[in-house]
């Protein structure tokens, strides 16, 4: 199946719960509510036709300040859905506001999920409901802040020993 | 020159000499320079050719310290503590441009050069630099041992 049918499949499926799709140069996108978006992602692994058996990557981006998008929500949580039996693809992306960073956890559907999610709490801070150990991932314990926000201060260091410390 | 001064100048000028063709490195190996490392430590360049081939896995049979990749402040504290735990007499080696200064890891991440957690003898700059500069730097850190005055 290619990515606009798989797409078509996604959108007759869930409806309103697909608020946006697009592609570009083959890779197709469809943008979930956050209510949608658990029941989108099981219902993508499990339906013949898709079976998005492996999700390759969780991740976010912060558009802070990003042109054209001042005023929308400033994250986009993007999972991206690999199908093994069909060798099809698919990236699902939701939208968050900073001050309801939340999304529900993918733990339930995709075990790999677990560390992907801590990976982007750490770097993004954008929390997972239901996650069964929401810890940080690659920085230590110490480390206060979310590197990879765009606002977090490119010079700022925070070492456990040596100068500065 | 006293009788004594004769006697400890010569015993230091033998002891530096055994001391640089015996050196027994420890590989802290955490990114890509470590290929050059393995480059260097086979038989094209030949690390054993300076009596330094005999890598061991313990800082306290250590003599030398090879720092080879990025040193990220989550890393900090265990090369800190590997550095501690080798005995004396031991020198440090910073391995590739990361470890001289940060690179072009100027980030939340790196340690811009070990030598704010460390002392470090020799630099060899490079990203990742040469086996030959490795040699050259391998042989500047011998003519240092070398020259080593000892405490008796």
């Amino acid at each position: 199946m290619d990515g606009a049918a798989v797409l078509e499949r996604v959108r007759a499926r869930f409806g309103a719960g697909v608020v946006d799709a697009h592609d570009h140069r083959g890779d197709h996108t469809a943008i979930v509510a956050r209510d949608a978006v658990l029941s989108v992602l099981a219902w993508c692994r499990d339906e013949p036709e898709l079976a998005f058996d492996m999700l390759t990557d969780l991740t976010a981006v912060d558009y802070l300040r990003y042109p054209g998008r001042e005023d929308g929500p400033r994250f986009d949580v993007v999972y991206h859905l690999y199908s093994i039996p069909h060798n099809h693809r698919l990236r699902i992306k939701v939208r968050v506001e900073e001050d309801d960073a939340v999304v529900p956890t993918a733990v339930g559907v995709w075990p790999i999920a677990n560390w992907f999610e801590r990976e982007v709490w750490d770097m993004f801070g954008v929390r997972f409901e239901g996650h069964p150990d929401l810890r940080r991932l690659l920085m230590y314990e110490e480390f206060v802040g979310h590197p990879l926000r765009k606002d977090y201060p490119i010079e700022r260091r925070q070492p456990l020993i040596g100068p500065g410390a | 020159m006293g009788v004594g001064t004769f006697f400890t100048s010569q015993l230091d000028a033998a002891i530096g000499w055994a001391r640089k063709y015996s050196i027994f490195q420890y590989p802290f190996i955490t990114a890509c320079c470590g290929m050059e490392y393995m480059a260097v430590a086979c038989s094209h360049y030949d690390i054993d050719r300076f009596g330094a081939g005999l890598p061991r896995f313990s800082p306290r049979q250590a003599d030398v310290l090879f720092v080879v990749g990025t040193i990220s402040h989550k890393m900090a504290p265990v090369l800190k503590r590997v550095y501690d735990q080798m005995t004396e007499p031991k020198w440090v080696v910073a391995f590739g441009v990361c470890t001289c200064t940060g690179g072009f890891y100027n980030n939340y991440a790196t340690v811009q050069g070990i030598d704010t957690i460390i002392p470090v003898d020799i630099y060899i700059p490079g990203c990742p630099p040469r086996p030959e500069s490795v040699l050259d730097g391998l042989m500047k850190l011998q003519d240092k041992i070398a020259a080593q005055v000892q405490r008796y």
